[in-house]
């Protein structure tokens, strides 16, 4: 056989592999290059990076925009605010998505058909922002650190997900069997299936604790209290506000430019603060996720 | 402790016996229905105030109706069609952009038989997902600024001139659709990838013995593996061709891109939070909201017809 496809593989085969290794490096260069340039730029000197000379290597090295990072106090306050609002509300999510999940996999559930439509529903028509906003507001969530924990923890997919992992790992005569042995549902569902579930968990709490992390629509709107805004926040403030304030209110051209220095200096070493960690975790959660989507991908 | 009855034991258990037996399960869904009860169906019923003049200290009950007001107002302000033609523009052609690419990258990477390679070119392209909106909007408004980025350093260093990508209306579509690309290309490639290891190795083998090469492979067995895979992610996303996400849109707006960046969501968005227009924003939303949920229904009910195949 091996020698089979040795003279089977003619040159257009030779071309399409290097053709393909061609694009691939280069798709993967304009991948990697952006996240590498951020690294270095964030240990160079800002005048370097600006006037196009820092290309490859950091030049002029030097620590100040993190040593200016770790001295302001409002990021860390961010960071640990984004870090509670992930883990409650990964917490939160998990706890009301994964029974409701389970419930629904249960084909001698009546009505669950109509159940499952309501909840289904609601990924294809929503009430919109302003009436959402009322709702939050006139249940005075409004500026509260639980809102910005539990908005957006749950979500119908995920719970579709879950619906569709047990209906298809969990076999039925394992229930039966559990049943018949005198075991009801709420004990099946805490000794036998939780247990079996821990794949399920993980994608379902990486996937929320990344929204969460990533998120900054619903402090945008619903918190105005500085110190219980997440990083994100903080973030389109130092990365792109400072920026349109400056080009906009035509200040005093000095201070624009002194806020621009400030600006310049931190940036980079923000965004390596800010991003790394999650970088650095994923490639070995990466399975984790994959596995998400392929449950994702099979119809419970 | 209750008695459970296995389903099998009884010839015909009736419903309410079921129900009754079951009561477990419906504790369980009550916290999500709870919480779907006060984020999405309160907000519906809250919705009529599209249809009403809302003052906040007459609640939503003692506002009087003002019947199609705030819709008309918006059919008829001169900009309402830009902003349609905004909406759907950008997310067509991110549609269009973003497609292929995940495809493409996905054939190359099952191509790969050295998997130390094929591993680190994975996690590499997977990489730009787990960069929040904002940090890749702050990325790109560094990486392309007119006076200090490298693209328009190269840019004049090639004897051109500067251009400012982020404030340029003939270059927002690209910015938001290609940054897009660049951010989402590799992740989408896991569900194709997952489809192709699907693909029986006998079929290449035979295929090969056949004299068939590469490309002729690909074309004719890798391609209609996925091609159910396609298919589905297409009407996912036609399905959502009028609500494209605001996030990202409005983080790249600003006063020299509004003519093209202003989609409908970013305008809801100002109308009743900025200038605390809640009825129209209101009305503006129900509009988009009622738009998106017959494209969806029209477009799986056309693919259910065509193929067989549809999303419930």
């Amino acid at each position: 056989m091996k020698t089979k496809n040795k003279i089977k593989s003619g040159w257009e085969d030779k071309l399409f592999t290097i053709i393909t290794r061609l694009l691939l490096f280069l798709f993967l260069l304009i991948v990697a290059y952006p996240v590498y340039f951020v690294v270095i730029a964030s240990f160079t000197e800002p005048v370097y990076v600006n006037s196009g000379e820092m290309l490859l290597f950091p030049k002029g090295f030097t620590t100040i925009g993190y040593t200016q990072v770790f001295r302001d106090m409002r990021i860390w306050q961010s960071y640990v605010n984004t870090l509670l609002y992930a883990a409650c509300g990964t917490f939160f999510g998990l706890a009301v998505s994964v029974p409701a999940g389970y419930a629904l996999s249960a084909v001698r559930l009546p009505g669950r058909n109509i159940l499952m439509a309501l909840l289904v529903f609601t990924m294809y028509f929503s009430g919109g922002l302003i009436p959402t906003y009322l709702v939050v507001k006139g249940l005075h969530l409004t500026n509260t650190r639980l809102l910005l924990i539990i908005m957006g923890s749950v979500s119908v997919y995920n719970i579709i997900l879950i619906r569709s992992f047990f209906t298809n790992t969990l076999p039925r005569e394992l229930q039966e069997a559990a049943f018949i042995d005198g075991c009801g549902n709420a004990g099946y569902f805490f000794r036998v299936a939780l247990p079996l579930s821990k794949a399920i968990l993980s994608v379902i709490a990486l996937y929320v604790a990344v929204a969460h992390w990533n998120s900054y629509f619903n402090a945008m709107i619903y918190v105005t209290d500085r110190t219980k805004q997440p990083l994100q926040l903080y973030l389109r403030e130092i990365l792109l506000m400072s920026q349109n304030t400056a080009a906009m209110t035509e200040m005093d051209p000095q201070a624009a430019a002194q806020l621009n220095r400030m600006v310049e200096v931190i940036k980079y070493g923000v965004i390596v603060v800010s991003t790394v960690p999650i970088i650095c975790v994923y490639p070995f959660l990466q399975k984790y996720f994959v596995k998400g989507i392929m449950i994702g991908s099979i119809k419970g | 402790m209750k008695q459970h009855r296995p389903a099998g034991s009884t010839a015909k258990p009736n419903t309410w016996k079921l129900m009754k037996s079951n009561w477990v399960l419906y504790l369980f869904l009550v916290p999500a229905f709870v919480y779907f009860g006060i984020f999405a169906y309160a907000p519906m019923y809250g919705v009529q105030i599209a249809f009403k003049n809302f003052v906040p200290s007459k609640g939503i009950m003692g506002s009087a109706w003002a019947g199609l007001t705030y819709f008309t107002m918006f059919f008829q302000s001169p900009k309402f069609w830009d902003y349609v033609r905004n909406t759907i523009v950008l997310s067509l052609y991110s549609l269009l952009a973003g497609f292929p690419v995940p495809i493409i990258l996905a054939l190359i990477l099952n191509d790969i038989k050295n998997s130390k390679l094929k591993r680190i070119s994975q996690t590499l392209t997977y990489m730009p997902h787990f960069i929040s909106i904002v940090v890749l909007v702050g990325m790109m408004s560094s990486f392309f600024s007119p006076q200090s980025g490298f693209v328009n350093t190269a840019i004049k260093a090639l004897g051109g001139d500067p251009v400012y990508f982020m404030g340029s209306e003939s270059w927002f579509r690209h910015m938001y659709v290609w940054s897009g690309v660049w951010q989402g290309a590799g992740w989408g490639s896991i569900i194709y990838l997952a489809a192709l290891t699907g693909v029986s190795p006998e079929l290449h083998e035979s295929a090969m013995i056949d004299g068939a090469n590469k490309l002729q492979r690909i074309w004719h067995i890798d391609l209609p593996a996925i091609m159910p895979t396609m298919a589905i992610l297409l009407i996912l996303n036609c399905g959502s061709i009028m609500s494209i996400g605001f996030d990202k849109v409005y983080l790249m707006q600003n006063n020299l891109n509004l003519g093209v960046s202003e989609v409908i969501s970013t305008y809801t968005y100002k109308v009743g939070l900025i200038q605390q227009n809640y009825s129209y924003s209101a009305a503006i939303g129900l509009f988009n909201n009622v738009i998106n949920f017959i494209t969806l229904v029209a477009v799986n009910k056309i693919t259910r017809r065509l193929s067989g195949s549809s999303l419930w």
